[in-house]
């Protein structure tokens, strides 16, 4: 039941992941390439923390948690750039 | 418990679902920022509380990744929708209302 | 290895291929440097699913947080610099 559940969670996250790419490569304007980028980012971290789980290893939560903090400068970075023009 | 954590997991993967649905059908960058970012830290901080339930003994740094990205995901979405509207993003004709552009004295 | 761990595996390799394809198709310089972003948060994914997470906090790291704020912050001094 538990497993099931946990297939469909990741079926579902893998879904919006194409959805975000799908976006990303599609966007018209570079503000929608980016919104893509970051939700991207967010799916990511939950796919490390859904790995971490399947492997059952506590150790790889560090990685989400360096990513929940650099990929926030990295959008800010991009936002920076685009609004003083292109 | 292993089940709360399941059913939250889930409800989680579904807001998520929903804010990559968001992305894709909605019109203009400004509804596509809307529904990228709320409904998908909304539906990660779910999802790290159904991985809490699951695992108890990893429940802080869950907590600590969830602190996180509630207080980053709001800023960096607020930032991104700024330069959106200082670069002139066109806005779809749904969009009704600016008030940010009736504050700075332009034509919206 | 389980099968949402080989699906998740197979999907996010199609993913990487994809982005690196876009990073070299994509018509402006900004959006080819957040492909390459892109690119490096999925392969930090696979590497942590290759059981190295050592590896995937340094390509976290350094790939997609540092690589692209520094891009960024070159093309914003080089304004104008541009050949095309």
């Amino acid at each position: 039941m538990v497993e099931t559940l946990i297939t469909l969670a990741a079926i579902l996250a893998g879904a919006a992941f194409l959805m975000a790419l799908y976006r990303f490569l599609q966007g018209p304007s570079s503000a929608d390439r980016v919104v893509a980028f970051d939700v991207m980012t967010i799916i990511g971290i939950t796919g490390i923390v859904l790995v971490a789980y399947m492997e059952g290893r506590g150790i790889y939560l560090d990685v989400a948690l360096v990513y929940a903090l650099l990929s926030f400068l990295g959008v800010i970075a991009v936002a920076r750039y685009l609004e003083r023009g292109y | 418990m292993d089940l709360l954590g399941a059913l939250l997991l889930v409800a989680g993967a579904a807001f998520l679902f929903l804010g990559g649905l968001g992305l894709v059908r909605m019109p203009d960058v400004f509804n596509r920022i809307q529904a990228g970012t709320k409904a998908t830290t909304l539906g990660t901080l779910l999802t790290l509380a159904g991985f809490a339930c699951l695992r108890p003994d990893w429940a802080v740094k869950l907590l600590l990744i969830g602190l996180f990205i509630l207080f980053t995901n709001p800023i960096s979405s607020q930032v991104l929708a700024r330069s959106a509207h200082r670069a002139g993003a066109e806005k779809s004709p749904l969009t009704g209302v600016d008030r940010l552009a009736e504050q700075e004295g332009r034509p919206s | 290895m389980s099968p949402i761990l080989t699906g998740m595996t197979v999907l996010l390799c199609l993913a990487m291929i994809v982005a690196a394809l876009a990073a070299i198709r994509v018509k402006s310089l900004p959006m080819a440097i957040l492909a390459g972003g892109l690119v490096s948060l999925i392969l930090s994914v696979v590497f942590l699913i290759l059981a190295a997470p050592d590896v995937a906090m340094t390509e976290a790291a350094i790939g997609s947080g540092l690589t692209t704020f520094l891009f960024f912050f070159v093309l914003s001094r080089m304004r104008g610099g541009e050949d095309d």
